[in-house]
C-alpha cells in the first residue's frame, strides 16, 4: 500500500467551512474510563499509556485504540457517521491490521471529550486521511503484541504469527488481552510501539476490501438505533422556534405571556424567541401563540427569477484571502484565443436543499456551567466551539456527542439547532430536545450555491489549445480542468449571495463540471468529433481515460444507444478529491420532459475498501444527481420560499430511478479515496448533454427542462 | 383528553389535546423513538406505522383517530430477539444507508407481503414509492423487499 497520498488534491472548497481548530479537552474522562475499562492505550503516533481503571488521570488526547485487559477492543475517531458508511470502514480498517474478526471490535464516534479530533467529516477525508491513521494504530498494536509474545517466550518475532486476535507458535497464544494485562511490558513514559509497523498489503486483505456488513444494521431494522431527534434525558422538554416571516425580517416586539399562559418556558434573548414544554405539540402552540402578535420589520429580498444576472452583479472582484476572488493562469490565454477558432457558452445552476431526511436535531443538558449537545453535525468539534462563542464558555465546559445522524450530504456542518437548544435548556434549567421541521430545514438551513458560469476555447483541430473558465459563486472544488491544455485561465468570483450557503455533495465541483463537461461537448460538436474521442484526445491522465472507457464500453457507447423518437446518449466524465467519474446516460425527450432511460457509471477511487457500500455510494450520490439535474431547484420571491416542502421541491423517488449499472474500477496499487462525493459532479453534464443529442437544443441551466434553451 | 391505543401489543394511553399527532405521542409518551419525522406533510412515508394493520402516516393521523385502535410500530415486528423476514432482507441487502428512512419501509413492506406475498417489481414499487430515502439507497431497498418475498415463498412452501 504506497504512503504519501497526495493532499494537495484535497484544497478544501472556498464554499467549505474552515476545519474545525485541533482543541485539546481538559475534561473529566470518568465516563470513558468506566466504559473501556482497565488495558492500554495507544495513540495515532504509537504512544502507549497504560490505564488501570478510572484513577487514570491522564490520558493521550490522541488515543485511537484502547485494548481492554478483557479482551475489548476500542478505536475511537472524531468523524461521524451520516449513513456513508465511516463507522464500518473503520472498523474493517481496524480488524484488518489488528488481525481479529471485525465483531470484536467497537468503534467510537465523535465525541469531543473522548475522540481525537479528526477534524470535519467533510471533503470525502475519512478514507484517504482517517482509514490510514487508524491502520498504522492497530499496526503498530499488532507488532507491539507479537514483540512481547516473542519476549515472553523468548523466541524471535519472525517464529511467530498473528491470527484471530493473538500471536501464535504452535499451541501457544498471547492474546490482545494478554498483552493489555502483560506486567513485563516497559511503561515508562514516552513509551512507544513500534513505530512505521507495516501496513497489510492489499493484496493480503482479508477483512478490507470485503463486503462487510454495516456494524449498525441490526439496530437500524428494529429501531434501536437512536439518532440525535431520538436522544432523551431525564426531566427533558420540547422545544420550538419563533422562526421570521421572511428572510431579513428583524423582529421589533414580542409578548411571551401567551406562551406563559400555555404553562411553556418562554425565552426571549435578542431576536431569538423560543419556547420549551413537555410535549413539541404543547412548544408549537406556545410558539405560535407568540407568534400571532409579535411586530418584525421586513426588508426587501430578490427573487429567483433573474438570479444569474443578479449574481453577476454582486461579484466580489477585488479582496482577498478565502472570500475574496481567485485567478489562476497558466500560459498564455489570449495569445491562444486570437490564434484559434473560438467558442463560447454561458451557464447557470440554482440554489438546491440538501433535505437530509432527518431535519437538524440537538438535546442540550447544562450542568452548571457545563454543557453537554448531543446533535447532528459533521463537524462536532466546529459545533463545539461555536456553542462555546455563543454562551461565553471554555474549551472544557463544552461537549458535544454526535449520535449516528439521518443524512448529512455536506448541509450539516454548522451548530445553530446546538445553540438554540441550549440557549432553550438554559431558560427551562432543564435538558431541551429541539428538531427542525422540515419547513425550517428548507428555509434556515443552508443551500449549495448557486451560480453562473462563463467559458471560452480556442480549437486547433481535435485539440483544446485554450481555456478560459470564469466561474461566479460555485465554489472552487473542481474549477481546474483535468484536461491537457496548455493555456487556461481559471477566475472564481464568490458573490454576496441573496441566501445562506454553505457545502454539498461535490460543491463547487457540480457546478463548475456541469459546465466544462456541457462545454466540452459543445467544443466537440465544433471540432466534428465524437464526445468520447474528443475527451480521450484532449487528457493525458490514464485514469480518467479508464473510467471515460469502461463507461462507455458497458453503455455500448456510440453504437448501443436507441435513437429516434427524441431518444439521445450523452457522455461526461470528472475528477475529484482522488476519484474518477465517467457517465453515459441515455434520455427520451417528449413533452418537454426529460425521462432517463438508462444509465452507465464507471468510477474509480484507488482501493477499494469495501465493495458493496462503495456500490451504495455511487448509486447513490448519482441518483441525488439526477435530483439536481431534473427537478431540484429552490425557487423564492419576498424573502419566503415558494417551495420549500417536499411536496413542491421534488427529490429522486423509487419511480424516479432509471435502469442504471454501476461499473467499480479497483486498482488495489492505489491509495483509497473518498467516494461519497466525486460521482454526483457527471451526472448534470452527462444527462445535459444526451438532451442535446436528442433535440439538438443545447439546455445551458439547471435543472434540464425539456424545451431547448 | 384521554386517549388508549394498544401500542405494539401493550394498554397506552396518554392525556394531551386531539389534534396531537400519534406520530409525537409514539415518540414522546410512550418512547418509540423508532417511528421518525421526516416531513409532516405524508410526503416522505418516514413515519409510517401500521393502524390495525394498515400502513398509515403517523404524521398527519391526528390521536383522536386512533382511539381505542390498534398500532403497530418498526419496535413491535419482531418478537424477542429475532429479526422478521423483512428485516433480515434489509440486513442481508444492505438496504440502510443513513437508515433514518428505514423503519419507515420496513413496516410498509411488511404490509406489502402479508396483502401480497409474491408481489412483481411493479407491485413493490407502487407500494414504496411514497416513501422517501435522501441517500437514495432504492435499488437496494427494493432488492431487500424482493429478497424477503422470496424468502416468505420458500418458507409457505
Amino acid at each position: 500500500m504506497p504512503e504519501g497520498f497526495r493532499e494537495d488534491l484535497f484544497e478544501p472548497d472556498r464554499k467549505e467551512l474552515a476545519e474545525a481548530p485541533a482543541y485539546r479537552f481538559d475534561l473529566d474522562r470518568r465516563g470513558w474510563m468506566s466504559a473501556v475499562g482497565a488495558g492500554l492505550l495507544i495513540t495515532a503516533a504509537g504512544k502507549i499509556t497504560p490505564s488501570p481503571g478510572a484513577e487514570a488521570a491522564t490520558i493521550p488526547r490522541s488515543t485511537r485504540l484502547h485494548l481492554g485487559e478483557d479482551g475489548s477492543i476500542v478505536v475511537l475517531t472524531g468523524k461521524v457517521e451520516v449513513g456513508q458508511g465511516s463507522r464500518t470502514e473503520i472498523l474493517q480498517a481496524a480488524a484488518e491490521e489488528l488481525r481479529v474478526v471485525p465483531s470484536r471490535v467497537r468503534v467510537m464516534l465523535a465525541d469531543t471529550a473522548v475522540t481525537p479530533d479528526d477534524g470535519s467529516t467533510a471533503g470525502s477525508r475519512t478514507t484517504p486521511s482517517t482509514v490510514p491513521v487508524v491502520r498504522r494504530a492497530c499496526a503498530a498494536a499488532r507488532e507491539l503484541l507479537v514483540r512481547e509474545a516473542a519476549a515472553a517466550w523468548d523466541l524471535a518475532s519472525s517464529e511467530l504469527r498473528v491470527e484471530d486476535g493473538g500471536a501464535v507458535r504452535g499451541r501457544q497464544r498471547f492474546t490482545y488481552a494478554d498483552l493489555a494485562r502483560s506486567t513485563a511490558l516497559n511503561l515508562a513514559d514516552g513509551d512507544s510501539a513500534p513505530r512505521r509497523a507495516a501496513l497489510t498489503d492489499s493484496a493480503r486483505w482479508t477483512v478490507l476490501g470485503t463486503s462487510a456488513v454495516k456494524a449498525e444494521a441490526r439496530q437500524i431494522v428494529t429501531g434501536a438505533h437512536r439518532y440525535p431527534s431520538d436522544i432523551a434525558r431525564p426531566g427533558m422538554l420540547y422545544g420550538a422556534v419563533l422562526r421570521p416571516p421572511s428572510y431579513g425580517a428583524r423582529l421589533e416586539e414580542a409578548d411571551l405571556a401567551p406562551a406563559k399562559t400555555l404553562g411553556a418556558v418562554a425565552v426571549r434573548d435578542g431576536e431569538f424567541v423560543g419556547c420549551a414544554a413537555k410535549t413539541s405539540h404543547e412548544a408549537r402552540a406556545a410558539v405560535a401563540a407568540v407568534s400571532e402578535a409579535a411586530r418584525w420589520r421586513t426588508a426587501p429580498h430578490p427573487s429567483s427569477e433573474g438570479l444569474g444576472a443578479l449574481l453577476k452583479r454582486r461579484a466580489r472582484t477585488s479582496g482577498g484571502g478565502r472570500r475574496g476572488p481567485r485567478l489562476r493562469e497558466s500560459g498564455d490565454v489570449d495569445a491562444a484565443l486570437a490564434d484559434a477558432k473560438t467558442l463560447e457558452a454561458s451557464y447557470e445552476i440554482p440554489y438546491v436543499q440538501h433535505a437530509p431526511l432527518e431535519p437538524r436535531a440537538a438535546v442540550a443538558e447544562w450542568e452548571g456551567r457545563r454543557l453537554t449537545v448531543w446533535t447532528g453535525t459533521q463537524r462536532p468539534f466546529g459545533v463545539a466551539e461555536q456553542l462555546q462563542e455563543a454562551f461565553g464558555l471554555g474549551a472544557a465546559e463544552t461537549r458535544v456527542i454526535v449520535p449516528d445522524t439521518g443524512g448529512g450530504f455536506g448541509g450539516k456542518h454548522t451548530g445553530e439547532v446546538a445553540i438554540e437548544a441550549a440557549r432553550l435548556a438554559k431558560a427551562a434549567r432543564k435538558p431541551v430536545s429541539l428538531r427542525w421541521t422540515r419547513e425550517e430545514e428548507f428555509a434556515w438551513a443552508y443551500f449549495r450555491p448557486a451560480a453562473v458560469f462563463d467559458v471560452r476555447a480556442g480549437l486547433k483541430g481535435s485539440r483544446i489549445v485554450a481555456w478560459d473558465f470564469t466561474a461566479y459563486n460555485p465554489g472552487t472544488a473542481g474549477i481546474e480542468t483535468p484536461y491537457d491544455v496548455e493555456n487556461v485561465r481559471t477566475r472564481y468570483l464568490p458573490c454576496d449571495s441573496p441566501l445562506r450557503e454553505g457545502s454539498y455533495r461535490g460543491i463547487g465541483a457540480t457546478g463548475n463540471n456541469f459546465a466544462r463537461e456541457s462545454f466540452l461537448d459543445e467544443l466537440a460538436g465544433v471540432a466534428g468529433l465524437d464526445p468520447l474521442a474528443f475527451r480521450l484526445a484532449n487528457q493525458d491522465d490514464d485514469r480518467l481515460a479508464a473510467v471515460l472507457q469502461a463507461a462507455a464500453k458497458s453503455f455500448g457507447w456510440p453504437d448501443g444507444t436507441s435513437r429516434g423518437e427524441g431518444r439521445g446518449a450523452g457522455i461526461a466524465a470528472g475528477f475529484e478529491k482522488g476519484s474518477y467519474i465517467a457517465i453515459c446516460a441515455q434520455v427520451r425527450v417528449a413533452n418537454g420532459t426529460v425521462e432517463v432511460e438508462r444509465l452507465v457509471s464507471a468510477f474509480e477511487c484507488g482501493a477499494i475498501l469495501n465493495p458493496r457500500n462503495l456500490q451504495a455510494q455511487v448509486e447513490g450520490c448519482v441518483i441525488q444527481g439526477l435530483g439536481a439535474a431534473l427537478s431540484e431547484e429552490i425557487r423564492f420571491a419576498g424573502g419566503r420560499l415558494l417551495n420549500g416542502s417536499f411536496s413542491r421541491y421534488r427529490v429522486p423517488r423509487f419511480r424516479d430511478v432509471p435502469p442504471m449499472e454501476t461499473v467499480l474500477l479497483d486498482r488495489p496499487d492505489l491509495p483509497s479515496a473518498g467516494a461519497g462525493e466525486t460521482p454526483i459532479i457527471a451526472v448534470a453534464p452527462a444527462l445535459a448533454n444526451a438532451v442535446f443529442a436528442a433535440t439538438g437544443g443545447r439546455m445551458r441551466s439547471l435543472p434540464l427542462r425539456g424545451a431547448a434553451g | 383528553m384521554r386517549f388508549k391505543v394498544l401500542t405494539n401489543g401493550a394498554e397506552r394511553s396518554t392525556e394531551c389535546a386531539p389534534d396531537r399527532s400519534l406520530l409525537d405521542v409514539l415518540r414522546e409518551d410512550f418512547g418509540l423513538t423508532g417511528t421518525k419525522y421526516g416531513c409532516g406533510e405524508g410526503q416522505c412515508r418516514a413515519c409510517t406505522v401500521l393502524i390495525d394493520g394498515r400502513p398509515a402516516a403517523s404524521c398527519l393521523t391526528p390521536i383522536s383517530s386512533v382511539d381505542g385502535m390498534s398500532v403497530t410500530t418498526i419496535e413491535g415486528l419482531s418478537a424477542a430477539s429475532r429479526l422478521t423476514v423483512v428485516q433480515q432482507a434489509f440486513v442481508d441487502a444492505d438496504a440502510a444507508q443513513c437508515g433514518y428512512c428505514t423503519a419507515g419501509m420496513i413496516v410498509e413492506a411488511t404490509a406489502l407481503l402479508q396483502a401480497n406475498p409474491s408481489p412483481n417489481r411493479g407491485e413493490v414499487l407502487d407500494a414504496m414509492d411514497g416513501h422517501l430515502c435522501r441517500c437514495c439507497g432504492y435499488r437496494a431497498i427494493v432488492a431487500a423487499v424482493e429478497l424477503a418475498a422470496r424468502r416468505t415463498e420458500q418458507d409457505d412452501a
